[in-house]
């Protein structure tokens, strides 16, 4: 039997109201999408949502580091993924884009600035 | 004396201080109140940002760098821990550094690029002492994300402007308990993504016509009362509830900061809190420029850099005495249509105007009128006044116009 | 053993302790809170009062009359912000118009000077914002405003800088009688002193209760206010009173010394000797009347709200006796308190000495203390003199207020010692701006933390329990 599921988009500002249409637990079709974006979105997020973390870290002279997952990482796993990014206690100096942990839940954890 | 001196080293402020290099200028000041350039992205350490300007999603600290480097590049000078006291009618402008002292430099031009404040919580006359643990969303996200500092544990928010909403994500994910979200208006003032992803995600409630009618605690906040309310925002008595919690985040607004306006005499626009600017962004001041959240307030830094650039241009074009084909025209709008940036149009060429909506309207039209003649329509599915909008305008629509009337109007 | 413990730092302690360190004497100073000027001191009308108001012959009119005569020149001393801007009492009617000229009356016996009735012409050129609805107002030239905490701080910081000590967090939960004087016991500590003074305010009828005094009490009453922005400070010259009926003195409008316009107070006596919120209520009261008093208040610029408690004595007068050997009250100290409090000081200072104090002058006593508002008005040359010789002049921290680091230290480390956030904005005016300390308040607690060398997580907002931060994100 086919389910339908509303969901707002979060790939842009714009977000646009979409209309999943799933039969048996996979997408068949999406509405209220404006871009190609969208549709993949809703895709995802009906089966398998993704997310972007960004956080700090703390630095070995006590500065903070604001940080990111490269790439999103499933949803559920964002209160988990914290506690390993917390643990993280990186060195001086730091540029946007080092690697501060090599995977976590498959994703690297980027830096997002520049620390002297 | 300097050809350029842009008060602000923010997204705006380096994003017109570029263009204006670009455009020629090379006599260029920034003066930055804080410790580094990047200005409040500096604390949004979330993404989003970048979409429309680099077509990737950015942290603020990434989309500062952007500009940053390119200022470094371009080299052009920039003074940070210096704030700006005072901008004289005649552009002087008196500054304060610890390593220069109260100084004055004479500009050619000024481009205002200051930003905006969070309303506080005195303007919101809520019932009850004042604890500790009563914090604007801004300062929380200072604390937490600069300073690595948690304000709370257990926290209510008022106002789901983006920020109140970003921070209900960023407290969650460090640990605390974010209880509700109120917001007095029956519609959200964030976007809809942010709904999604810092309230839904986390199952934070986001009670919509709602407020925080007493603040509870004497030394620090033990609770707060929130009410329901009614289509004249008065809270309903029956609807009273209590939330324990030890904070209480403001995310009720944001003015753009124009002290330093006034001190130079721009005119200011009412609704906005900004300056009055045409198209170049210029002010009721001949050669001072306005950008950026000082002129009005915007959703997305896109197009803070956006707005900055045509002001760095026209300054440089000032400058340069670079002058176009003169015309004079008012923009109108009908109060649904609450405002629109420029507020004039002084030099016949093609623009965008920027507005926001006084309410939530489904299927309508923006419509544009010069006279009885309609010059331009687009139709939207939705309008929210917690999203600015766009139009551009040919100058041929206009150039003969003296006033363009800005209606939103039903399809 | 000290010579007197005065019991409580608000404007009445502090100026009483401020009159006794002229002698050679050993003062302390008790305070129950983390700083000074925390109870009714710190929120009320900021008036210094010309002294028509209260009964002839009474202890308020007295006091009131001298203090305000004192008090230019103890604000000059103390570096203190003091605008002498007049007052008007405004009437409506005809039944206004009596009493007011009653209160003319009264004012010229109690020996105020300069009273005049103006008539609404006259009126209107001194105050143009004045609702049409005034016909006449009682004016009193000799009317000012000063600011209670900003006076209060400097009183006690002179005290100190003249010896007195002041001991924070000192809750007096009983007096004995000892052999020599008494012993002043808190929580954890205590101190032994020859003579004690009670300005203990809201409590003052429970630290009389300690040395077996019960003929009086002190009931609450609750006075809520809103502070607007700067830009409104110029609204009214004068401070403008409703002409006072049954139901007390009403809303009054008037600039503040820091140039913000000051409107409340309501008043409703309530039971809680802690309960200072603000209300509903009181919100609507306060910008009702005040818009009848003056046209064009621009509530939309709303600074803050707050609330102060008035110390209402049960006999309608200032209750100042000594009920006990080498006990001295001070007490029921309402309005025209904040006016008469120098006078206070010199009055128990009297009683003092009847009591069998001895008074000698120290030729060391120095009347004056730095003003703290002195670099915000200095040249840009001066300025730039100051910041030569100490940079942190030269950077903005509070930007609504322009209040420099180098104020922000000097005041942390000038007596009386702020250790905490509200303490550094009495002192400094630093958060008290249109953005509330949004900006500047994580500046001002890392000056703090270095300051004080207390960690930055450890640092309040007013004392105990108020904790400003729960915990590190890492």
């Amino acid at each position: 039997m086919n389910t339908k599921r509303e969901l707002t988009c979060i790939v842009c500002p714009i977000g646009c109201s979409l209309v999943a249409e799933l039969c048996d637990g996979k997408v068949v079709s999406v509405t209220g999408n404006t871009c190609p974006r969208g549709k993949v979105y809703a895709e995802t997020e009906c089966v398998a949502p993704m997310r972007t973390i960004t956080t700090t870290v703390k630095c070995k002279n006590g500065e903070m580091l604001p940080v990111k997952t490269a790439t999103p990482i499933p949803k559920e796993k964002m209160a988990e993924a914290m506690e390993i990014i917390n643990k993280a206690n990186p060195d001086l100096p730091i540029s946007v884009g080092d690697v501060i942990i090599e995977s976590v839940f498959g994703s690297k954890i980027v830096a997002a600035k520049n620390l002297d | 004396m300097k050809d350029l001196v842009i008060i602000g080293g923010g997204p705006a402020g380096m994003s017109a201080a570029v263009a204006a290099y670009e455009s020629g200028i090379r006599d260029i000041l920034i003066l930055e109140r804080d410790n580094a350039l990047g200005g409040i992205l500096q604390q949004c350490i979330h993404n989003g940002f970048g979409l429309h300007k680099f077509g990737e999603e950015l942290t603020g600290p990434e989309y500062a760098w952007r500009y940053e480097k390119k200022v470094r590049e371009l080299g052009i000078p920039f003074e940070l821990n210096t704030m700006v006291l005072d901008i004289s009618e005649d552009k002087v402008i008196t500054a304060t550094s610890a390593e220069k002292g109260v100084f004055q430099i004479q500009a050619r031009a000024v481009i205002l690029a200051m930003g905006c404040r969070e309303r506080a919580k005195g303007a919101l006359n809520i019932a009850g002492a004042r604890p500790a643990g009563i914090y604007s969303a801004g300062t929380a996200q200072k604390l937490v994300n600069m300073k690595g500092y948690m304000p709370g544990k257990k926290v209510v928010i008022l106002g789901s402007g983006d920020i109140g909403l970003i921070m209900a994500r960023r407290m969650t994910l460090e640990g605390a308990k974010v209880e509700a979200v109120c917001e007095l208006m029956p519609y959200s003032g964030g976007l809809a993504r942010n709904i999604e992803q810092c309230l839904n995600d986390f199952d934070i409630p986001l009670k919509l016509s709602h407020t925080v009618v007493k603040i509870h605690g004497k030394k620090r906040v033990e609770g707060v009362t929130i009410a329901k309310v009614d289509e004249n925002r008065r809270p309903i008595p029956e609807t009273m509830e209590f939330i324990e919690c030890d904070t209480l985040l403001l995310s009720v607004g944001l003015i753009p900061e124009n002290e330093l306006s006034k001190c130079a005499g721009v005119d200011l626009d009412r609704i906005t809190s900004g300056a009055v600017v045409d198209q170049d962004r210029q002010t009721s001041c001949e050669g001072v420029f306005a950008c950026g959240n000082v002129l009005h307030v915007h959703d997305l830094v896109d197009f803070v850099s956006e707005e900055a650039e045509i002001a760095g241009k026209s300054a440089a074009a000032y400058i340069n005495g670079v002058k176009g084909e003169k015309i004079s025209v008012s923009l109108r709008t009908d109060g649904k249509i609450r405002y629109t940036v420029p507020q004039t149009i002084t030099e016949c060429k093609d623009i965008s105007v920027y507005f926001r909506v006084a309410d939530v309207y489904r299927n309508v039209k923006i419509n544009v009128y010069s006279g009885d003649e309609l010059i331009f329509s687009k139709k939207r599915p939705k309008v929210a006044p917690g999203e600015m909008e766009s139009i551009k305008l040919a100058c041929d629509k206009f150039k003969d116009a003296s006033e363009l009337m800005f209606k939103l109007e039903e399809v | 053993m000290y010579d007197v413990a005065v019991i409580g730092a608000g404007v009445v302690g502090g100026m009483i302790a401020r009159e006794l360190s002229r002698y050679d004497l050993k003062i302390c100073i008790l305070e129950k809170a983390n700083d000074v000027a925390m109870g009714a001191t710190k929120a009320n009308s900021a008036i210094v009062h010309a002294g028509f108001d209260a009964k002839e012959g009474s202890l308020k009119a007295k006091l009131n009359v001298r203090g305000s005569e004192m008090m230019a020149e103890v604000a000059k001393e103390l570096g203190v912000k003091y605008k002498n801007n007049g007052s008007i009492v405004i009437a409506f009617n005809d039944e206004d118009r009596k009493t007011i000229e009653g209160l003319l009356d009264r004012g010229n016996k109690n020996g105020v000077k300069g009273l005049e009735i103006l008539e609404k012409d006259a009126l209107k050129k001194l105050e143009p914002n004045i609702s049409d609805n005034v016909i006449c107002a009682l004016y009193a030239p000799t009317g000012a405003i000063v600011c209670p905490y900003e006076l209060t701080v400097a009183a006690i910081g002179n005290a100190m800088d003249n010896g007195a000590e002041l001991i924070r967090n000192f809750e007096v939960k009983s007096i004995e009688e000892t052999a020599d004087g008494y012993r002043i016991t808190a929580d954890e500590n205590s101190v032994d002193a020859k003579y004690v003074v009670n300005a203990a305010g809201l409590f003052s009828d429970e630290i009389a209760k300690m040395v077996g005094d019960d003929s009086f009490t002190i009931n609450p009453r609750r006075g809520e206010y809103i502070l607007l922005d700067k830009e409104c400070g110029t609204l009214v010259n004068t401070t403008v009173f409703r002409t006072p009926s049954k139901m007390g003195k009403g809303i009054l409008v008037s600039p503040t010394v820091d140039g913000n316009l000051l409107t409340g107070p309501t008043s409703v006596d309530i039971e809680d000797k802690e309960d200072n919120t603000t209300t509903p209520e009181g919100f609507d009261s306060i910008i009702k009347e005040a818009n009848e008093n003056v046209d064009g208040i621009p509530f939309n610029k709303t600074i803050t709200s707050f609330c102060g408690l008035r110390a209402t004595g049960s006999t309608g007068d200032f209750i100042i006796n000594s009920p006990a050997k080498n006990f001295v009250n001070v007490a029921g100290i309402e309005s025209p308190g904040l006016s008469a409090s120098p006078a206070i000081a010199e009055y128990v200072r009297d009683i003092l000495k009847e009591l069998g104090i001895t008074l000698i002058k120290k030729d060391s006593f120095n009347p004056n203390r730095e003003p703290m508002h002195a670099f915000r008005e200095a040249s840009i040359d001066e300025k730039n003199e100051i910041i030569k010789n100490d940079s942190t002049y030269g950077r903005i921290i509070c930007r609504c207020e322009t209040v420099t680091e180098g104020e922000i230290l000097k005041a942390i480390r000038t007596n009386p010692q702020p250790f905490d956030l509200d303490g550094v904005k009495r002192r400094t005016r630093a958060q008290m701006g249109r953005c509330q300390g949004g900006f500047c308040s994580p500046y001002i607690m890392e000056l703090l933390s270095k300051e004080l060398e207390i960690p930055f997580e450890t640092i309040t907002k007013s004392g105990c329990g108020s904790a400003l931060i729960t915990g590190k994100t890492k």
